[in-house]
């Protein structure tokens, strides 16, 4: 999985985290408040030199002259902590002059006291035997140890900062939610596009060749009745008849995939119902709902559901399934879990990046749970405000 | 017999009206939606209905409720509901109305064995109750535990029993004696714990009651 940002990061595991670039970029950002840092001396020195009430004055000046290249300054370092481009916004320039007022007045020195505690501790504890000759030797390598170990939790701390600034900055450059908010409207509606398309299709087939196929299996059912079983036409016919018959069931398979009629008629609970019921593997399904979810919710779910337990009878090698679904202060959860042997892996395409795609759609979010060896927990949350 | 037809689609609606009559059934009225259907029972009063669950005006399951509507209406109406897929919980919402007595849920496909889906609506005319074997094939996929303990023989008869087949159809279909089919019936029902039942829609309905858990 790709971490597009430091606090992202962090959620790796150790070792794939502490051998990324992440750790060195978040130090990197945090030294870089130097330059807000170098700024605000700037002023502080000819302040205390001229001395009050003049130095004052000179000391505001110089402050205010910083804001400007800091503010210049500050959403470009933000790439070193945070790689997802910060949307524009019509008040993008106020937005920026706020944060160089934050960063000039209380952000900076922030940074380099977690800089400070988090690299130079360590880094000094490491160097014990070098820059403190007196000390026993022993007493040294205990330190340079201590320092090595050391190392690690502050990757974590420092990344952990460096991550929670960049949040911060962002939030102040981009409010929540302005966020790409227009895409996922669009990409939204081409759902809704494709799910009217589907109807359409399902509908199309229910009236024409469906229709036809039963009435075709029909009037051949008729036929074979006037004709003796053991007859060369009659033997045909009953060929015919049964492919009509086949070519109907497969017709009906084709169609429950294109759109299922049951989840528009009855609501998710049914139509999770019928998929499950058609598993070859045992499922049990406990799904209690208030009532009917909007459609898009509804649609996505079921789609996760079926794709879900289609892995499960492909790849879990399970013995039972089970699928619950509830409705917690206003957010749809669903869950598939099965007893089988895990192993489902997000990176290897097993078909949980379509379903995450599917989710991010309507702004919900996928977790699976697959250790090797098993069990399998998926687990949906979609919004249903 | 008297029926009444409900079916959107005009080429299966004339093609079944042509076949109930030539088993010597009357086709009293053949409509195309719900609420022709409703007012079609209203003016014939016929002994049996059988409808698509799919009609106009929503195309959407206007069929199964009408059908649903004219059992509380009159429940002596044998109602026969046709579907272009299987779904539980139709097939459910069907066998509860009425104490399950007189209706039937088959799939569209079963019209194509003409004798048989013949068969299927005189015995919901006499009071019996059709579910659709592919109802019975997703109920016995969910249940596991004591249905493992049937012998693959007796989870046939099992499933003909719930299409509402009396012994003697199922000792047909399987080529074996009537006392075949009885012994087979007899170590089902004493398996699974279940009350002996007489032939007829209570032993059809003590079985799917059991599969649905």
């Amino acid at each position: 999985m790709l971490n597009r940002t430091a606090l992202e990061a962090l959620t790796r595991r150790p070792l794939p985290f502490l051998k990324s670039a992440w750790p060195w970029r978040s130090v990197a950002y945090l030294l870089a408040s130097a330059v807000p840092g170098a700024a605000f001396l700037l002023a502080a020195i000819p302040a205390t030199l001229i001395g009050p009430p003049q130095g004052f004055v000179v000391g505001a000046a110089v402050v205010v002259g910083a804001v400007l290249p800091v503010a210049w300054f500050e959403p470009r370092r933000l790439r070193l902590v945070d790689d997802v481009p910060v949307p524009e916004t019509p008040d993008r320039r106020r937005r920026e002059l706020g944060l160089a007022v934050m960063t000039l007045l209380a952000m900076w020195w922030i940074d380099l006291i977690m800089v400070l505690f988090t690299v130079v501790g360590p880094a000094l504890l490491i160097l014990t035997p070098a820059v403190q000759p007196d000390v026993a030797p022993s007493v040294g390598v205990a330190a340079a140890v201590m320092g090595v170990l050391l190392l690690p939790v502050a990757a974590y701390t420092a990344t952990a900062w460096g991550g929670a600034r960049g949040a911060m900055a962002r939030a102040v450059l981009a409010p929540q939610g302005s966020e790409l908010n227009e895409v996922l409207r669009s990409r939204a509606r081409l759902v809704d596009a494709f799910e009217m398309e589907r109807r359409r299709i399902e509908r199309d087939l229910h009236d024409g060749a469906q229709q036809r196929l039963v009435s075709l299996s029909m009037t051949l059912g008729l036929a074979k009745l006037d004709l003796p079983e053991d007859s060369p036409t009659g033997r045909l016919i009953g060929l015919a008849h049964d492919e009509a018959k086949q070519a109907l069931a497969e017709l009906r398979e084709l169609i429950r995939g294109v759109h299922s009629q049951v989840l528009t008629d009855r609501g998710l609970g049914a139509a999770v119902q019928d998929v499950a019921g058609r598993s070859p593997v045992p499922v049990d399904v406990d799904v209690r709902l208030p009532g009917r979810l909007p459609t898009a919710v509804e649609v996505t779910a079921y789609y996760v559901v079926s794709e879900a337990l289609a892995n499960l009878a492909k790849h879990a090698r399970a013995a039972r399934g089970a699928v619950t679904g509830r409705l917690e202060r206003g957010t749809l959860v669903v869950e598939v879990r099965d007893d089988g042997v895990g192993g489902a892996d997000p990176a290897r395409g097993t078909g949980l990046t379509g379903l995450a795609d599917r989710l991010a759609v309507v702004g919900g979010r996928l977790s699976v749970s697959s250790p090797a060896g098993g069990p399998t927990l998926v687990r949906v949350e979609i919004p249903c405000a | 017999m008297r029926i009444v037809i409900a079916e959107d689609a005009v080429l299966l609606r004339e093609g079944l009206a042509g076949l109930l009559e030539r088993f010597g059934h009357t086709v009293v009225a053949s409509v195309g939606d719900a609420p022709a259907l409703l007012s079609a029972v209203a003016e014939h009063r016929p002994e049996a209905v059988v409808t698509d669950v799919r009609m106009p005006p929503g195309l959407s399951d206007e069929g199964l409720r009408a059908a649903l509507h004219l059992r509380r209406l009159h429940p002596d109406l044998a109602v026969l509901v046709l579907s272009q897929y299987v779904e539980q919980t139709y097939a459910a919402e069907l066998l509860e109305s009425g104490g399950g007595a007189s209706v039937g849920y088959l799939l569209k496909d079963r019209i194509g064995d003409v004798r048989e889906f013949v068969d299927a609506l005189d015995r919901v005319a006499a009071g019996g109750t059709v579910v659709d074997p592919e109802v019975v094939r997703q109920l016995l996929r969910r249940r596991r535990d004591p249905l493992g303990r049937l012998t693959p023989r007796e989870q046939e008869v099992l499933g003909l029993i719930a299409e509402g087949r009396s012994n003697a159809s199922i000792a047909k279909e399987l080529v074996v004696t009537d006392a075949a089919v009885a012994k087979h019936i007899a170590n089902i029902f004493a398996k699974l714990d279940l009350p002996p039942a007489a032939d007829g829609h209570r032993r059809v309905l003590a079985v799917l009651a059991y599969l649905r858990g």
